[in-house]
């Protein structure tokens, strides 16, 4: 006799127990640590911040471990951490002029104010494995510099001084914030920004590229990429002043864009911008172009159709936790659908057969 | 001009203007697209916008046709319920004009068609957008545009991606023509065709406009279309209308040549 | 059992305003597509993550919850989000249609019929009725709002000239209350009948969408359609080889590598309900509560 299938609960269970035990793998190694994670896979941690939204190396770190190094899973854990946490008030805009750097160039000036700092970078390396690290990782010490105390001004105001780049408008608009409010269409500038810093970085990398290989070409210059530790301040109402919560990473890339002037502004240089949790280069220089590329309404550029420049395509497809979710679940049961389009097809192929039946 | 106050289907009419477009005007930035049209378009009339190329012509028929916000003037319109500004008229009755009482068909057939929907698809959707909802019906009035603009009923289930250019074109105009609108907006009809294609393609639209008594604006760049087509024309120069009256009259006394 | 380290239901209070809003807000435009700040569930999206928020924001400590996917308890997917709200709301769970006052689904309708004060949750995929046939939101919305849906015939139109019938057998589309088209969620058309006057409230919810719509009870629910080639709601013409239901929904079982099948209710309950009743169907045996 026939008995349905059943224990999907025990199923669930079982699968849970072999995932946490696959997960450990061989038990004759020695366990990673979250703070091995944290301190030797910055750059996956960092990654896994600016799309979980949420700056906290030691929770990224543990969600790269518990998703076993998958990324993608790992940001969802940490969205999904996120979503819970209240909200206990915003902190002032970070001012990145006052930035630590500890990298900074500038593509479009040999030397500047600030210095040339090239930091922590792969740039240059000769991308060859070292089988050293297979062996033992001890480094010497690299050399330090004493810390200067010259400012380190933005690039950008260079050119705003001589009124050669458009101007920034200033605003105290409190921004709207993408995980409190449906994203209606079309949006704001800051809207875009805060959607494509969470994106992911392979489909912004790629929305970047193409607007370079001519889809809306926007001819950037990273007039300057700056990576270095902002201090955080709030305002504590009961103080009536704003004190110093925490300092926290970030990765800003302020592009330079040749422009021709349009219809509605004169020859200047416009900007795009990004900015990303930890450093994140690749993801910062990519955010600076796509959302140049987003702005040709505001300028009074011509859309030629280009994917990037098309607000919707990018918006709405740019978040891989929606993404891997949506994709993933194809895998679910769909029997219920794939039986009606089985007696549609049956009913159809039947009817086909009837009528050549009939015109025999 | 004089005009009957008598319709087409012989009911007796309020004398009216169907069209009435006052001091109509658009700019793209500093640039000039129209300025300053002001025209009457009676019942049954067939008005020709000519003009060299860049002239505002196209400009003129999206601002009357509501594809465009001009930036000052009237385009009153006599709807069932009256007269009416369309420019100032909300975006759902204009946007229901746009399927009911008014046709618009585009230079490139490309933007006037779904070119992933059937012949029969195409010409049935105005139908249903104003609540055909019986099957046989809407086919058989497909089927029969179908013959008026000289496509063969076998092809109603292709795609017009499969028909040639003037046939995609002939497709648009059946599209438009299925339920009777009471002005028809046209941008080059005739514009990407080959001169044969072209000459059919003219034939048939004169036909079809004596045949409906259409009333219809249409924009060209060539005189043989006027000539054939319109009752009277506008002549048009840098976004200005730099002269207006009778067809033969303007073609061939023109005081702008 | 109640997980102490989230709020009842998982989700906080405020959100579960915000979800109620939208929900109240559906209810009084039934089938309209309200946007909602759909937030990150620890489930993916696509997996019901807009059919729980609704069901979160719905729920009271006194609830009996119901949880099934393609009509099933046990399947993988009920099983999961049934144990979630176990874990978060600590409420009561049953298998039995009648007892439940909140059933979420996904892909089906209940064969019993539902009673006043239960309610009906679905998991919805893709929200936008029109989304196939144009691919922006931004002029989606502007069709639904100006009532613009003669596209959505021309696809029924396409069906019939191409297969001679209307080829659309799950997410058919319906007008609710004469007004707006909307996306019943992939159940299949069988079960489009009994979304129309159901004493039931009906609530949909789309995560990734971000979009809570609503059929309030005894709302009228009509399958899109020609006067001459009405909707059918079909299924396969067999009965139901373990109860020998008539009028169920059925799914198809390869029971050998011979081609031999056998079909059985999709709706769990539903088919153990007749079989506890003694019907007995082709390949069925008399049971006395299990299967
Ligand atoms: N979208 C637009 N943006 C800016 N200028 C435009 C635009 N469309 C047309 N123009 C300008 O407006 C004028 C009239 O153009 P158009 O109406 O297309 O003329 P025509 O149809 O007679 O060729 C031209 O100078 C043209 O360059
Ligand atoms: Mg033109
Ligand atoms: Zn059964």
């Amino acid at each position: 006799m026939y008995v349905a299938v059943k224990g999907g609960e025990r199923a669930i269970d079982n699968a849970h127990a072999f995932l946490a035990e696959d997960r450990r793998g061989d038990p004759q190694v020695a366990e990673l640590s979250v703070a091995q994670i944290r301190e030797q896979l910055r750059l996956a941690v960092n990654r896994v911040m600016a799309e979980g939204s949420l700056f906290d190396p030691d929770l990224a770190a543990l969600a790269i471990k518990q998703a076993r190094g998958d990324l993608i899973e790992a940001v969802f854990l940490i969205r999904a951490y996120r979503t819970t946490l209240p909200r206990l008030g915003a902190s002032n805009p970070v001012d990145t002029a006052q930035m630590a750097v500890v990298r900074r160039v500038s593509a479009t000036f040999k030397d500047l104010p600030g210095g040339q700092v090239l930091g922590p970078t792969f740039d240059y390396t000769h991308r060859l494995l070292d089988f050293k690290l297979a062996a033992d990782g001890q480094v010497p010490p690299a050399p330090t510099a004493p810390v200067s105390a010259e400012k380190v001004p933005h690039v950008t105001e260079f050119l705003n001084r001589d009124g050669l780049i458009e101007a920034e408008p200033q605003s105290d608009a409190v921004p709207p914030d993408l995980t409190r409010e449906p994203m209606e269409l079309p949006t704001s500038r800051a809207l875009r920004l805060q959607a494509i810093t969470r994106g992911d970085e392979g489909f912004i990398l790629s929305m970047a590229y193409s607007t370079q290989r001519g889809y809306g070409r926007t001819h950037a210059f990273v007039g300057e990429l700056r990576i270095g530790a902002v201090a955080v301040e709030m305002d504590i109402p009961e103080l009536g002043f704003s004190v110093e919560i925490g300092e926290i990473e970030l990765s800003e890339c302020e592009t330079v864009n040749q422009f021709k002037g349009s219809k509605t502004e004169p020859p200047q240089f416009t900007r795009g911008y990004g900015l990303v949790f930890g450093q994140s280069e690749r993801k910062a220089i990519a955010m600076s172009l796509v959302d140049r590329a987003l702005r040709w309404k505001e300028l009074g550029e011509d859309n030629i159709g280009a994917p990037a420049q098309d607000e919707e395509f990018v918006l709405m497809h740019a978040d891989n936790i929606q993404a891997t979710g949506f994709l993933e679940h194809i895998k679910l049961p769909h029997y219920v659908d794939f039986q009606a389009e089985l007696e549609l097809v049956r009913r159809l192929r039947a009817d086909a057969a009837t009528m050549q039946e009939a015109a025999k | 001009m004089e005009m009957t106050n008598v319709s087409v289907d012989g009911r007796t009419k309020p004398a009216g203007p169907l069209l009435s477009v006052r001091d109509l005007g658009k700019r793209y930035g500093t640039r000039i697209g129209c300025a300053n049209v002001s025209f009457d378009l009676w019942p049954g009339e067939v008005l020709g916008i000519v003009g060299e190329s860049g002239s505002g012509k196209s400009t003129l028929l999206s601002c009357l046709a509501g594809h465009l916000e001009p930036d000052r003037g009237q385009v009153v319109f006599d709807t069932r319920n009256g007269p009416r500004d369309t420019i100032t008229m909300s975006e759902p009755e204009r946007r229901k004009l746009g399927r009911t009482d008014w046709a618009f068909v585009h230079q490139n057939p490309r933007d006037g068609l779904r070119m992933g929907v059937t012949a029969g698809g195409n010409v049935g959707e105005r139908l249903m957008a104003v609540g055909a909802r019986h099957y046989g019906d809407i086919r058989a009035q497909a089927l029969d545009w179908l013959g008026r603009v000289e496509i063969a009923a076998e092809r109603i289930d292709d795609r017009p991606s499969a028909f040639s250019g003037g046939m995609q074109q002939r497709l648009q105009i059946a599209r438009n023509l299925v339920t009777g609108p009471r002005l028809v907006f046209m941008d080059e009809p005739t514009g990407g065709l080959d001169v044969s294609v072209q000459a059919r393609l003219l034939d048939l639209l004169r036909g079809l406009v004596r045949e409906m008594g259409l009333s219809a604006i249409i924009v060209t760049h060539d005189l043989a279309v006027v000539r054939l087509l319109a009752d009277r024309l506008m002549v048009m120069k840098g976004g200005h209308v730099v002269e207006q009256g009778l067809t033969d009259q303007v073609l061939d006394d023109p005081q702008h040549a | 059992m109640t997980d102490q380290a989230y709020n009842f239901a998982y989700l906080d209070e405020q959100t579960k305003r915000m979800i109620r809003r939208a929900i109240l807000k559906g209810i009084a435009v039934p089938g309209y597509q309200v946007p909602f700040a759909s937030r990150e569930m620890p489930m993916p999206y696509g997996w019901g993550t807009g059919g729980v928020q609704v069901t979160a924001a719905c729920l009271v400590p006194e609830d009996c919850l119901k949880v099934i996917d393609q009509g099933a308890d046990d399947t993988t997917n009920a099983v999961s989000i049934r144990k979630f709200f176990q874990r978060t709301a600590g409420v009561a769970v049953t298998e039995a249609t009648a007892d439940a006052s909140v059933i979420q689904t996904r892909h089906r309708i209940p064969e019993l019929p539902l009673r006043e004060g239960q309610i009906l949750v679905y998991q919805v995929p893709i929200p936008e009725p029109l989304r196939f046939l144009e691919p922006r939101e931004t002029e989606t919305r502007k069709m639904h709002s100006l009532e613009e849906y003669g596209l959505m015939h021309v696809k029924l139109y396409e069906d019939i000239a191409r297969h001679g019938q209307i080829a659309t057998s799950y997410a058919y589309p319906v007008k609710v209350e004469g007004r707006y088209v909307m996306d019943p969620s992939p159940i299949p058309k069988f079960d489009n009948p009994k979304l129309s006057g159901s004493a039931a409230l009906q609530l949909f919810g789309a995560g990734r969408e971000q979009r809570i719509y609503a059929v309030p009870p005894y709302t009228s629910v009509v399958s899109l359609d020609f006067e001459d080639h009405p909707f059918v709601a079909g299924k396969a013409p067999h009965d139901c080889d373990l109860c020998g239901a008539t009028d169920s929904y059925l799914d198809e079982v390869i029971v050998d590598d011979a081609g031999g099948r056998m079909f059985v209710c999709s709706d769990t309950d539903f088919c153990r309900g007749r079989k506890d009743a003694g019907h007995i169907g082709r390949l069925g045996v008399q049971t006395d509560g299990g299967a």
